[in-house]
């Protein structure tokens, strides 16, 4: 059992992809700011990849007081067995008291295995996290589909860790800060890495969900991929993001990264549109935080309703181009 | 190819959730094979069609009721199947589960070239056991796989789904691999398939055949421990306007813009 007292600080793994560190670690870093002031203790940043210390100071402004770079040509391309063990030697040898990473397909592959080779605790897809009154992490994740929150801790194991959806926290304004980069001597990293070969990158859709004002989310009752299409009208017309349930995109409407749920993006827009949605838990943990929910769904008992600013009782393929035209009509005034 | 597939009995999604005080009531609730884990099933049982595997282990970690699960991956192709059941292992999180897993493969002669796993079960949808059986046993993982190759005896070739884009892996064997949906259609077993699973062989473990402690299970073994359940927030539905979709529309417009003046 390790000595609980023997670690402090809250740490941030910011993960890069094609050498981009994506905005789940800007985010993350916000609370963790907010969790070490609340200790007193320190917020820290750990970037593994090909990278300068140009390319990663502006962490600091997000909130990190250090900012370990892990940086070789060979660590570009993610590898889970290399990232893994060189986390476990630095958290070895700093002994940060929690240690946070995104719920992507990056975090969700190496959390797990660095926690095991700590033989730590580990929470997935924590949707908040709060101190608690011995100054441990309450760790709050949606459990059987969403249809119940969780609170996990960690008591007599550090680092306490987690995976976090992307969008559950959210994303700090940039500071000034004084903060610094610590270069980590990552030592002999195996030339080629031993296990990715290739990264085929993907179109992306114009407006990211990610940060998104307005969100239009269709599900099954949008019918086709033929109707799918007007969701993406209403989108372009509010200058909006497409987002879609599970069985949508099961029908193969829409791609898998659009996903909004419990194993999928937590959005917070100003407004939020569902179309064709029911409303069960997956998929309203991920919208719950939403300023304004509209929901347009045939059935009247849809759970959507019971979460939702504005319903409209109606086929949704029936009401959005009355939408559409009448939002044109209106944003054209 | 010997190859181990990991199956999990969870609740079918169908099933409502409730709670008994501040715990899971589990009364009422039906039991399925993990959806994902069925991928794992199909893709193992593919490969010993093309003569690349001939053993399947279906294994799992569970109440007794989990082989019901196991039959139905046995009934899916799955050569034998192996459940650790004991009371001490209620309550184990991700990781007592892994090092539990760790040890039936070491039981079972630990010679296994392939470990399959869904990338995720329905209930728990954690994503963990996964890894945490790989970095155990210290072995390549691709998780998240919707395209696999394998070569027995030398490597498996992995598309991996990741944020805006593909990512191929190449693992040498023995590698874990968690199967995401689209790697493939899980077949429906048929009658004669399922008789025939009734009579293939089923192991049972306690805690003791694999040498393993109560103390490293259940929650005395676990790192993380469930303070509490709680429903979730409820947020109150708002106004519900019926008609035709003009009148609905109109309506919509109206509140966009004067309450809450979005347009």
């Amino acid at each position: 059992m390790a000595n609980v007292s023997d670690y402090s600080g809250f740490w941030v793994f910011a993960e890069q992809i094609n050498g981009k560190i994506a905005d789940v670690g800007r985010e993350l870093l916000g609370k963790a700011r907010e969790l070490a002031d609340s200790k007193g203790v320190e917020a820290a940043a750990v970037v593994v990849g090909d990278l300068t210390e140009d390319e990663v100071k502006e962490l600091i402004s997000y909130g990190a007081d250090k900012v370990y770079l892990l940086s070789h040509p060979n660590l570009k391309l993610y590898s889970s067995l290399t990232y893994t063990r060189l986390l476990e030697d630095l958290v070895n040898k700093e002994k940060p008291e929690a240690f946070l990473f995104g719920a992507g397909p990056l975090g969700a592959d190496l959390a797990p295995r660095v926690a095991a080779r700590l033989n730590t605790g580990l929470s997935a897809h924590c949707v908040d996290l709060k101190l608690n009154e011995e100054g441990g992490l309450d760790q709050v994740v949606p459990g059987f589909g969403g249809s119940l929150m969780a609170t996990i801790v960690c008591p007599n194991h550090r680092p306490q860790m987690a995976t976090v959806m992307p969008g559950a926290m959210k994303m700090p304004e940039p500071k000034e800060r004084e903060g610094e980069v610590v270069r980590v001597d990552v030592g002999e990293v195996p030339s080629p890495s031993p296990e990715i070969v290739e990264f085929k990158p993907k179109e992306r859709s114009a407006v990211a969900l990610d940060g998104a004002d307005v969100v239009i989310a269709g599900g099954w009752g949008i019918g086709s991929e033929e109707n799918w299409k007007l969701l993406e009208e209403l989108a372009e017309v509010l200058g909006g993001a497409v987002g879609a349930t599970r069985p949508a995109i099961d029908e193969g409407w829409a791609p898998e990264d659009v996903m909004i749920g419990q194993s999928g993006k937590t959005v917070h827009p100003k407004l939020y549109i569902g179309a064709g949605i029911s409303g069960v838990m997956h998929h309203v943990v991920g919208i719950q935080d939403s300023e304004v929910i509209v929901a347009i769904n045939k059935d009247p008992k849809a759970q959507i309703f019971e979460v939702c600013d504005f319903g409209i009782v109606g086929d949704a393929t029936k009401v959005l181009p009355v939408l559409i035209s009448k939002l044109k009509e209106k944003l054209g005034e | 190819m010997k190859i181990a597939v990991f199956c999990k009995s969870v609740p079918d999604t169908e099933t409502k959730v409730r709670l008994k005080g501040d715990r899971l009531d589990t009364s009422g609730i039906k039991y399925i094979l993990n959806p994902y884990d069925e991928f794992a099933v199909e893709e193992a049982v593919r490969m010993k069609e093309a003569k690349k595997a001939e053993e399947i282990v279906a294994i799992s970690m569970g109440p007794a009721r989990a082989q019901e699960a196991l039959r139905n991956a046995l009934a899916i192709g799955a050569d034998r199947a192996v459940l650790v059941t004991d009371d001490a292992l209620d309550g184990s999180d991700t990781l007592a589960t892994a090092k539990v897993l760790v040890k039936v493969l070491e039981k079972e002669g630990g010679d296994f070239d392939l470990l399959l796993f869904g990338q995720r079960a329905i209930d728990g949808d954690t994503w963990q056991v996964p890894s945490q059986v790989a970095a155990l046993l210290d072995l390549p993982q691709a998780t998240c796989t919707v395209a696999l190759e394998v070569e027995p005896g030398s490597k498996a070739v992995a598309t991996r789904l990741v944020e805006g884009g593909e990512e191929i892996h190449e693992l040498t064997l023995p590698a874990v691999i968690t199967c995401s949906k689209g790697l493939n259609e899980p077949r429906y077993p048929s009658l004669p398939n399922i008789m025939k699973a009734k009579k293939k062989p089923l192991t049972t473990y306690s805690l003791g055949d694999l040498g393993i402690d109560a103390s490293e299970v259940g929650k005395n073994g676990s790192r993380t421990e469930v303070l509490s359940y709680e429903l979730p927030p409820a947020r109150g539905g708002g106004k519900k306007v019926e008609g035709e979709p003009e009148e609905v529309v109109a309506e919509l417009v109206k509140f966009l813009k004067e309450e809450i003046k979005v347009i």
